[in-house]
This record gives structure tokens, sequence and C-alpha cells, in this order.
């Protein structure tokens, strides 16, 4: 029986994952296949290579090409306060629970370029928590890490940014936090003085902390099943007994194995707590 | 055997899609998955209309849901909806496709890549291009392809242009589509 075209190409495509895998110990073999092979089969067209087999070779041997591959995988796309009723939500129904606790850890995983990251240290602040909270984000992407250090972004977002601020019921204005220079805003310091950028690879690398609150949003779509539940164990794992998993609004618990480990706080929102009888 | 139909439609869509579901006879049950180019603000209201009125269960799509007879998914606003080869469904912020976010390209590519000749694809009103590069696909990989006749849809460009661009098997007024599937999928 000949295979189909796209089957051959699923071949390839398995066999160009364990290349990059077995070559950089990139592991994005559990990733959604449809979205890979969306992108990597975009980067064929854009590269005028005819198959995925002609493209391993250039992965293999050309470190510039692995590097446009590899941007071409990683979605960076955030913003600041991104869906801002969760933060409304989250300073509804979780803020309370933290204020009972004489210090708070949270690890922000798969934190892109860090927009998300000062929105919190922003509520944090305005909830008068900041000064007692430590935040650990992390993501495997170099670069976007190297502009969340840097915390300066484009001015030209930041109607939408403050829009989304008041949305999320911000409690000032989001000047207060940054400085405008030129074309760009500086998130002030004081935001960033708990917060510990990381390089961590939620595939690939374990536990690092225990905390009380993991954020990790619009990663796991990425994922294919397993892959959701090797990581979900991984966050399981870093919870402290009744720790908060947040997750991106589009994404949820009910379709892994972690569905009945943990409570729901905003059904909506996607705001977990862990059971305390989960390990 | 027919497993799944892929539904795109833009301006207008709304008004046609409801019709098309409402012609679908009950015993017709395959899964449709659907991207409508729609504000934010409107979709829960509208699917909720289409559930109250329809024999399918109609929801948002959500992520790594199986697709399942009787459902009729919708992609939700801002996100791309892929289908996996296991015949699940995978949601994807990536950057917009024909400045569309849902895309229907995205959708009916994924879809054929996956289902091959065992898919329908069927493009309706529109005033944009999505569309007509994934139908291509889905001809090209043994599905069978519907566009909604250009004359009489409510905007024209989006079907016309999947007729030029993807040749699709049938090219049909709204109201003979819903017996064309019928068909298709009685076979
Ligand atoms: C779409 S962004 C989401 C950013 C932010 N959390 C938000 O919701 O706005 C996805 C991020 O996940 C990161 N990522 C993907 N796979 C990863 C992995 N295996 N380990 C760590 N980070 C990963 C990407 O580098 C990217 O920055």
């Amino acid at each position: 029986m000949s295979l189909h075209k796209t089957e051959i190409q699923d071949i390839e495509l398995n066999l160009l994952l364990q290349a990059i895998y077995m070559k950089y110990g990139y592991d994005f073999r559990n990733y959604s296949k449809a979205h890979l092979k969306r992108r990597i089969l975009q980067r064929l067209k854009l590269s005028g290579l005819k198959t995925i087999t002609e493209m391993q070779k250039l992965i293999l041997w050309d470190t510039d090409f692995y590097k446009i591959f590899l941007k071409d995988l990683s979605i960076n796309v955030t913003e600041m306060f991104r869906d801002p009723d969760f933060y409304a939500a989250f300073r509804e129904k979780v803020i309370p629970d933290l204020r009972t606790y004489a210090h708070i850890k949270v690890w922000h995983a798969g934190c892109s370029t860090g927009e998300e990251v000062y929105s919190l240290a922003i509520l944090l602040k305005e909830e008068n928590l900041l000064e007692k909270t430590q935040i650990y984000a992390t993501d495997f992407n170099k670069n976007a890490l190297e502009v969340a250090k840097q915390g300066i972004y484009s001015k030209k977002e930041i109607d939408l940014y403050d829009q989304n601020y008041k949305h999320a019921g911000g409690k000032h204005k989001l000047s207060n936090y940054y400085t405008s220079k030129y074309g760009s805003v500086l998130f002030d310091k004081s935001l960033s003085k708990n917060i510990v950028f990381a390089d961590h690879n939620l595939v690939t690398d374990g536990v690092f902390a225990e905390v009380n609150l993991v954020f990790c949003r619009n990663v796991l779509i990425y994922f294919d099943k397993k892959l959701q539940n090797k990581v979900l164990r991984l966050f399981s794992e870093s919870l402290t007994k009744r720790g908060v998993l947040c997750l991106g609004t589009k994404e949820s618990l009910r379709f892994t194995d972690f569905d009945n480990k943990y409570s729901v706080i905003d059904s909506k929102m996607k705001i977990y707590k862990k059971l305390p009888e989960t390990k | 055997m027919t497993k799944a139909i892929v539904l795109g439609a833009s301006f207008g869509g709304m008004e046609a899609i409801k019709n098309l579901l409402f012609m679908l006879p009950a015993q017709c049950t395959i899964p449709i998955v659907a991207v409508l180019h729609i504000g934010n603000n409107t979709i829960d209201t509208y699917l909720s209309m289409l559930n109250k009125n329809s024999h399918y269960n109609v929801k948002e799509a959500e992520e790594k849901e199986s697709i399942k007879p009787g459902n009729f998914y919708f992609a939700p606003p801002n996100y791309h909806v892929l289908i996996e080869d296991n015949f699940t469904i995978s949601l994807s912020t990536d950057e917009k496709v024909n400045f569309s976010r849902p895309s229907i390209d995205v959708l009916f590519e994924t879809a054929a890549w996956s289902l091959h000749n065992e898919l329908i694809g069927v493009l309706l009103t529109g005033s944009n291009n999505d569309g007509a590069n994934g139908l291509k696909t889905i001809r090209e990989l043994g599905g069978t392809t519907i566009v909604e006749n250009p004359e009489t849809a409510f905007a024209k460009t989006m079907p016309e242009t999947a007729v030029k661009i993807s040749h699709p098997h049938f090219i049909l007024d709204l109201k003979e589509i819903a017996g064309k599937i019928t068909e298709l999928t009685n076979e």
C-alpha cells in the first residue's frame, strides 16, 4: 500500500524532532503535532525546500538555520493583563487566601517576555503583598527571558495594556509603574526586586522550588495530552498543600489526569486549588 | 466514510450557518467543526441560540477535547482551532492568518492532514480570502469540497476566491448544501 504524502511527512516530522532532540537537547516530540507541522511546512515553503528531510540536513549542519527554525517553533505572543477578567477574578478569589500567608512563593512558568510577570507584580503591590512575595519567572527561550529581565516594552502597546489594567481592576494608573523614554517604557525596578528570571525547560527540567502559586498560561496548549499530563505532574509536585494553579482561559484540567486532583476556584478563568490529598 | 465536516464562514456567516444547521435532518449527527469570524461579545448568545433550536449539541471547541458525533464545535474568538491525528482539538494563539484568528485555513489544513478523504470541507459567505487555500488542501488530500454559490451568497468574495483557487467538487446555493451533506454522509 502506498502512503499518502502527508503520512510520509509525518514520518519525516518525527525523525526531525528526534534529530533535534539528539543534537540540541530540545525536546519537541510531544508538542501538538498539528501545530508543529503547520510551523514546519511554513518554514519549508519560505526557504524553498522540497521536503522535511532536506530541512533536517540544514537543521543538523547549519546552526544559523536552526536558530531561525527555533524561533518559528516558539510562540511568544503575550501582553500585560492579558484576559483582564482573569486578573479581576484572581484579585477577588485568590488574594484573600494569599493574605493569610507569611511568605508567598510564585512560579511563573512560560513567562515569555515578562509582561505577565510585571502585571502580577503590580497587582500584588496594590494589594500590599509584593514585599513578602518571591516570584520565579521561567521560560526556555533565552531571548524572551532577556527582554523580560530588562522590563522595557514598546510604547505602541501601552494603550492596550492601560485598558487591560483598568478592566482588571487596577487601582491607580498604569503609568505610575513605568517611565517613558523615546518610544519605550521601562518598568519600575521596585517591581522586579523580588523576581528571579531563569532558564527552565518544562519538558526536560524538574522541580526547583516549592511554591504556593503556579502561573502557567497559554503554554500547555502547545503540548499534546501526554506532555500536558507530565507538566501538570511537575506543577502538582511543586505546589504546596492547597496551592493554587492558574492556567490560560482556554486551557483546562478537564481532559487531563488531574481533573479530580484540584478543586475549582473559578471555572471560566481556570483557577484551581490543589486538593490536600493530592501529592 | 466521512468522519467530520469542517465549515468556514465570515461576513454574513451567522445567518448562513444558522440556516444550514436548521436544514440538517435529525439523523445527521456527523461532527461539525466551524470557524466563524465573529466578535467576542456575540458568540455566547449565538451558540446558545443554536444549541436550543437544533438537534446538535452546539459548543465552543475546547483544548484537547475529542471530536464526537452529535457535536457542533465553534472556534473560540481569538484562538485558532487545529485538528490532531487522534481526532482531538488543539487551540493556538499563533499569529493571525489571512488577518484572522481563528482562521479557516488553519482549521481546514490541519483537518485535511488528519482526515484525508474522510472529510468534507464547506465554505460559505464572506468578504475576505480566508479558507480558499485550506479548501484546496482538503481537495488535494482526497476530501470532498463544497462552496456556497458566490452569486447567491450574502457576501461573495470568500466563496468566489475559493472557487478560483480550490476548484471545489460542488458549488451550491445555501439551501442545497444541507441536502448534499446528507447525501454524502449517507453513502
Ligand atoms: C504563548 S507564550 C505565553 C506567555 C504568557 N504566559 C501569556 O500567557 O501571555 C508561550 C511561552 O511558553 C514558552 N515555552 C514553550 N515550551 C516551553 C518549555 N518546554 N519550557 C519552558 N517554556 C516553554 C515559550 O517560549 C513562550 O514564551
